[in-house]
């Protein structure tokens, strides 16, 4: 049990108490050649502000080069009860740094006894992915997305990050990873201020469908092995996924959707 | 130059115990105790923002009584160490036995080797799927580790408040026992004879079996109220 004396402790932070007793999750060690390996990368998640809080999706490919390397990652996580991270890019560095990303909240929440701001958790992950920049200059690089419900503010909020840990925060939509063009495309033309949330999660179902048409390395819905994208709601109630019974359903009806506007041509 | 006196040993260790023991003494008590949906701890607290009882990992819960900033320095020890054991190993093998006796080390260290003995007393409790396996462990100021059935107490009056939960007729079947219930058993353990608890002096958590991830949850003052009044 590691034992500090007053003024010389960690505080709330896991990275440091990591750093502290000689664990550190950031490589920085690498060679040159990394960047000619394919390592497994995940692709495209977004993010949607909508009437309640904000609604994310991800789909769920991980490639390696031209490679599908897994066809059920879950790049879409719920970071702690009100806030929830996307990631994509180099999936070993992306999915270690979700896992210390959920662990330094419920951390903080333990040892401070109460919830950090949404603010402060969206600061912490831009840390976190500055930490990581050494390996994104060789070429492991990770891009998260942060979204979640401001419990002082009352409303959703959602961020987007560069690879050097830059946090920019926006106010209607977010978009990452290589299908990012094509699903920010679908969202931006359909959105609208203080949508529902069913609407929303149509929306962003859609643009993730418009994402795999166009782009390989993202995954469409799996109908055959029953695979969907994975979608989730954060509200002033926390966060929830939308379950598969559902979105097989709303999958069906965009399938619907495509055929007719198929027949009219 | 002066030659310190001889002390004996015993003498040394009986007067850090004592010392010890009356700092202990003047702190208020709280009690664990298994209800049909868990544990439940109940400490006398007058604060709403020191507290006595909080989460340290999904299923493992601390309370402490003594002097507050010798607690909550082991409490956020034990955080800190659950925590790592989680990340590197998995979450499921962060236990309440290993954690109780890496506290139980520090605290013998420190009554053996330091100037002053931790004024404190600490629980750490886990619950499981089932009744039969959840454990209390109480630690005391010295590095003793009980392990304690159905319930157990923590703190200054400790014996009398014991033989009073004792006498009560709900420790034969605690396995059915209603959350109300139990609060209301420790309350007026807590209370005595010559005086009622204030319900806005009881700070209350518990361990929820209901299989969720974070069991630890800790009660609201509406919920507080709520279960008082029925």
């Amino acid at each position: 049990m590691p034992f500090f004396t007053p003024g010389d402790h960690p505080g709330a932070s896991f990275a440091e108490l990591l750093k502290r007793v000689g664990i550190d999750p950031f490589q920085k060690h690498l060679t040159e050649s990394s960047t000619h390996v394919n390592f497994p990368h995940a692709t495209t998640c977004v993010a949607l502000r909508f009437a309640d809080g904000v609604v994310m999706a991800g789909d769920r490919r991980a490639t390696s080069g031209n490679v599908i390397s897994h066809r059920s990652m879950e790049k879409v996580v719920s970071a702690d009860k009100f806030s929830g991270v996307a990631i994509a890019g180099t999936a070993g560095p992306a999915m270690e740094m979700i896992k210390l990303f959920q662990l330094q909240l419920e951390h903080y929440e333990k040892v401070e006894g109460q919830l950090l701001s949404l603010e402060g958790k969206a600061n912490q992950l831009s840390m976190m992915v500055r930490g990581n920049l050494p390996a994104a200059m060789q070429g492991l690089v990770v891009v998260p997305i942060f979204a979640g419900y401001d419990l002082q503010k009352g409303y959703g909020r959602l961020w987007d990050y560069d690879p050097t840990g830059g946090r920019y925060e926006e106010r209607e939509f977010v978009a990452t990873g290589s299908g990012s063009v094509h699903a920010g495309a679908v969202i931006k033309v359909g959105w609208r201020t203080s949508m529902s949330q069913d609407a929303a999660v149509r929306l962003a179902l859609k643009s993730l469908w418009e994402a795999a048409d166009s782009d390989s390395a993202t995954g469409g819905p799996d109908t055959l092995r029953g695979i969907y994208p994975i979608v989730a709601s954060i509200t002033a109630n926390g966060w929830e996924r939308i379950d598969d019974s559902t979105l097989s359903r709303l999958v069906e009806e965009l399938i619907a959707e495509h055929q007719e506007r198929n027949q009219e041509v | 130059m002066s030659m310190p006196f001889y002390v004996a040993p015993e003498q040394i260790m009986k007067d850090r115990a004592d010392y010890a023991r009356k700092g202990i003494a003047r702190g208020k008590a709280l009690i664990a105790i298994q209800y049909s949906a868990g544990i439940a701890i109940v400490a006398e607290n007058p604060s709403n923002t020191l507290r006595k009882i909080s989460e340290i990992y999904d299923r493992i819960a601390f309370a402490g009584v003594g002097k507050y900033n010798e607690f909550d320095q082991l409490r956020v020890s034990g955080v800190r160490a659950a925590d790592l054991k989680g990340y590197q190993y998995s979450r499921i093998d962060v236990d309440a036995r290993s954690l109780a006796n890496q506290y139980a080390q520090i605290l013998g260290q420190i009554f053996t080797h330091e100037m002053k003995p931790l004024e404190v007393e600490i629980l750490v409790a886990e619950v499981a799927d089932e009744a039969s396996k959840d454990q209390l462990f109480h630690i005391f100021y010295d590095g003793t580790v009980l392990d304690e059935r159905k319930f157990c107490v923590l703190g200054g009056d400790s014996d009398a408040i014991y033989s009073r939960m004792k006498e009560s007729p709900l420790l034969a079947h605690l396995d059915t026992a209603l959350l109300a219930d139990v609060v209301q058993l420790c309350r007026n353990a807590l209370s005595g004879p010559d005086r009622q608890l204030p319900i806005e002096e009881c700070e209350i958590a518990i361990l929820n079996r209901s299989g969720d991830r974070r069991a630890f949850t800790r009660l609201d003052d509406t919920e507080v109220n709520a279960l008082v009044q029925g």
